[in-house]
């Protein structure tokens, strides 16, 4: 396959899972912000910019931390790459330069996500229809995602395409871990406040009723920690996308005659060290350095990634 | 104005035969089902993405080219005709090419003015002496032809770079089977499914001498911001090889080869879809990122195979295409069997009197323009728009060139006011390697404007499916529906008239 072909497939995947996850963390930060007090309310939309990484870009605008300003920048601002409209620009010019590649579903997933977003205007991100729009794009996630699943031959193209989903999910959420890391390293027990914050953390992964089904038990921060990290079963799990980012990339290679580089060996480091710790320890060590070191391996990994089979 | 002109379904009143069945479909159904069968027609296009992007005019890029769902039909005996001046006009073409870079024997003998050609921009010295693999310049050719009454084809230019909307020919023909499963079973359509497979064939055939083992073959685009981009992928697709773009191309001691996850591979024959001067900025364009550096060595070097051939324009250039005829009695000694429009070349200076004498029934064209671009219309034109031109003719008459206007044929199209009919031509592609193809049919383009004579998808034109009935329904006349039958039968003689007589009699949706 060509490597331009590999990396648009790469990127196609990760637009189209950051425009998800993008719209997940507005649901729940705005949720947050309509249950909290005025004063929380900033924090929490200052801390969904720092999850989605873009706290530096909003800052750079000067404009003040409203909930309007945070949500017209993640949502639509087409300065921001990372906005959700960006994303769905991103991953449909990807997908279009790639067009022959992708199955006419997933075409049709990402050209038909990308014309109806055409048509939004100001009104659709007027607070009283934002949910809709949130709601419609995470739909349009989950139909991506089922048409490649569904429809794509196992092979080069549909790695790349999981490879660049399953690098940004798990990137996703160790980030969404990451920011609420004070409401869940805090010992002492906290009141209905934490409980709505350490929901907002399940529901920004879909995973408050699996929570509940793993544990049987009240929220626990020590317990959200394990299940999004080390519970594999949780296909959010940091640990359930390294197993497949390691897979996938097993598969790569051995469909290229056994060549392997630096991002097999750092993507199996990675799995490995999940797979093998213990919630107790990482809180021990604490759960921001923990957190901090993923995310930075991370990106190790999408630059080895990019180096190896991209040529980026 | 409305040019009168020649309708290929209805001629005084009476249905040509190829068009019987259509005719009378068209008659039983209702308008708004008709309506509602474009609507899904462009819903399906636009669904599939099947869009021309013209950049840098305003307005959405990417655009839907209009498919109207009323077919262009020709009957076999038509099209046989009409190929076979086609294959003969095509051969010429590349008999052409291989001499003016070769040994010009055509110029020595004084056939074409040799200034003509070695002074066009579109001539390639750099391609002079060298043979291209298999001796072929224009591997894919699409000559335009317009109609002007049943027997009359007239070639209106030839294509020979990067010809394009093959595409277009392919997708309306799987919308028309799609929406109208019924009436297409009605015909014997022949069919168009495999032009990728013989566009491959094409390829694989003229592999270079460099070639071990089965020939790579990919198609090289300028990218996603070309007009033709969606074709580029479409064909690609079709044929199962890589679309490639300049970047994704490197040259290593003369040998082509393509960046792949899995390391270089080797390239061996390159469809290309960009201009000459882009292919290798080493030769050409020295500025330009398009191409691949060191490109036309590799082709020297008989390691890789370009089709169409660097320097094929010089074929299709409008100051040339008054000569073809002249090529075909000279390479061929035969007689051409398509003909020309007469055209004026602004260049001799007794065409030049006679064209500015006469804009307002000429149509002006810019010699090496496309696309529809800085043309004339003269007898759409108004006074300044003639001043204007006369002066640019003045100032530059070598650029330009002008034929009467042609009363084009019609078909009827279903527009805003109901069906009516529009000027069309016809675009066949002609596949040229180790052997010569076309497949039945190609693009018919409608001028969707009343009175409208330009084609053009970017100048708001549309497409049609183009029909050739594997039937022969003899070329008579046939009564439309309400005709009187007395007069039917003064037009109509075989037993096959009569019936489709008595079917159209009883079923009168007049």
């Amino acid at each position: 396959m060509l490597s331009r072909t590999a990396s648009s497939l790469y990127w196609l995947g990760r637009y189209v899972e950051r425009a998800g996850n993008n719209a997940r963390g507005l649901q729940v930060a705005l949720r947050m912000a309509s249950l909290t007090g005025a004063g929380q309310r900033d924090t929490a939309w200052h801390a969904l910019l720092v999850a989605t990484g873009c706290e530096p870009g909003f800052r750079d605008k000067g404009a003040p931390l409203t909930q309007e300003n945070v949500v017209r920048y993640l949502a639509a601002d087409p300065e921001n790459p990372s906005s959700i409209m960006s994303c769905i620009e991103a991953a449909r010019r990807n997908g279009r330069a790639v067009r022959t590649a992708l199955t006419v579903d997933m075409w049709e997933a990402v050209n038909e996500t990308w014309s109806q977003a055409r048509r939004s205007t100001e009104a659709t991100f007027a607070p009283d229809n934002l949910p809709d729009f949130l709601d419609w794009m995470k739909q349009r996630t989950v139909l991506f995602n089922g048409a490649y699943a569904d429809t794509m031959l196992r092979g080069e193209a549909w790695r790349f395409v999981r490879l660049g989903t399953m690098l940004e999910r798990a990137d996703n959420t160790a980030r969404v871990l990451d920011t609420h890391h004070h409401a869940l390293s805090d010992v002492e027990e906290g009141g209905a406040l934490a409980y709505l914050h350490w929901q907002a953390i399940l529901r920004s992964v879909s995973a408050l009723r699996a929570y509940h089904h793993i544990y049987r038990a009240r929220l626990d921060p020590r317990r959200i920690a394990e299940m999004l990290l080390l519970r594999h079963e949780l296909p959010r799990s940091m640990v359930a996308c390294y197993a497949r980012i390691e897979e996938t990339l097993d598969g790569l290679a051995a469909a290229h005659g056994g060549q392997r580089g630096e991002c097999h060996r750092l993507a199996g480091e990675i799995h490995a060290r999940l797979k093998f710790s213990r919630i107790e320890d990482i809180m021990g060590e604490g759960l921001h350095q923990f957190l901090t070191r993923k995310i930075d391996r991370s990106i190790d990994l999408g630059a080895e990634i990019g180096a190896f089979y991209l040529h980026s | 104005m409305t040019t009168p002109a020649f309708d290929e379904m209805t001629a005084d009143g009476l249905v040509r035969g190829p068009y019987a069945e259509i005719a009378r479909w068209l008659a039983a159904t209702p308008r708004a089902a008709l309506e509602q069968r474009r609507h899904e027609a462009e819903l399906l296009f636009k669904r599939i993405g099947i869009t021309f992007a013209v950049y840098g005019e305003g307005g959405d890029p990417e655009r839907l080219i209009p498919f109207d769902i009323i077919p262009r039909i020709l009957a076999r005996a038509e099209w046989d005709a009409l190929s076979r001046g086609l294959v003969q006009r095509v051969r010429a073409l590349n008999m052409f090419l291989a001499d003016v870079y070769g040994k010009q024997e055509i110029l020595r003998a004084g056939h074409i003015p040799a200034a003509l050609v070695r002074d066009n921009e579109a001539f390639r010295p750099e391609m002079a002496g060298f043979t291209p693999p298999g001796g072929v310049y224009t591997h894919i050719a699409g000559i335009d032809v317009v109609r002007t009454s049943p027997h009359e084809f007239w070639v209106l230019e030839d294509n020979c770079r990067t010809p394009s909307g093959v595409s277009y020919m392919l997708e309306g023909r799987e919308a028309m089977l799609r929406l109208f499963p019924g009436i297409c079973a009605a015909h014997r359509i022949a069919p168009v499914g495999h032009y990728p497979e013989e566009l491959l064939e094409t390829l694989k055939s003229v592999a270079p001498p460099g070639c071990r083992g089965a020939p790579r073959v990919a198609i090289l685009t300028p990218g996603s911001y070309n007009s033709a981009y969606y074709e580029h992928c479409f064909l690609a697709d079709e044929m199962g090889v890589e679309v490639v773009e300049g970047p994704d191309l490197f040259v290593e001691d003369d040998v082509v080869f393509m960046r792949t996850t899995a390391g270089p591979q080797r390239v061996d024959v390159i469809y290309r879809r960009i201009d000459d001067d882009y292919l290798d900025p080493r030769v050409f364009r020295p500025e330009s990122v398009l191409g691949v550096p060191g490109l036309m060595a590799a082709y020297k070097a008989g390691n890789v195979a370009l089709a169409n051939a660097p320097g094929a324009g010089i074929a299709d250039d409008k100051a040339v295409y008054p000569y073809v005829p002249e090529m075909i009695r000279f390479y061929l000694a035969e007689e051409p069997l398509l003909q020309n429009v007469p055209t004026y070349l602004c260049e001799r200076e007794d065409h030049r009197a006679y064209v500015l004498d006469n804009l307002h029934e000429l149509v002006v064209k810019l010699t090496h323009g496309s696309g529809g671009y800085g043309m004339l219309v003269g007898p759409h034109s108004t006074t300044d728009q003639r001043m204007e031109f006369a002066a640019r003719i003045k100032a530059r008459p070598g650029e330009y060139i002008a034929q009467p206007t042609l009363a084009l044929s019609t078909v009827p199209t279903l527009v805003e006011k109901g069906i009516a009919p529009r000027h069309v031509d016809l675009r066949p592609f002609i596949l040229s390697g180790k052997e010569v193809r076309v497949v039945p049919g190609g693009l018919t383009r409608v001028a969707l404007r009343e009175g409208s004579l330009v084609v053009n998808s970017s100048q708001g034109g549309g497409t049609k499916d183009t029909w050739v009935l594997e039937d022969d329904p003899a070329d008579i006349a046939r009564p439309l529906q309400g005709q009187s039958q007395s007069q039917s039968q003064s037009q109509s003689q075989s037993g096959s008239q009569s019936q489709s007589q008595s079917q159209s009699q009883g079923g009168s949706g007049c």
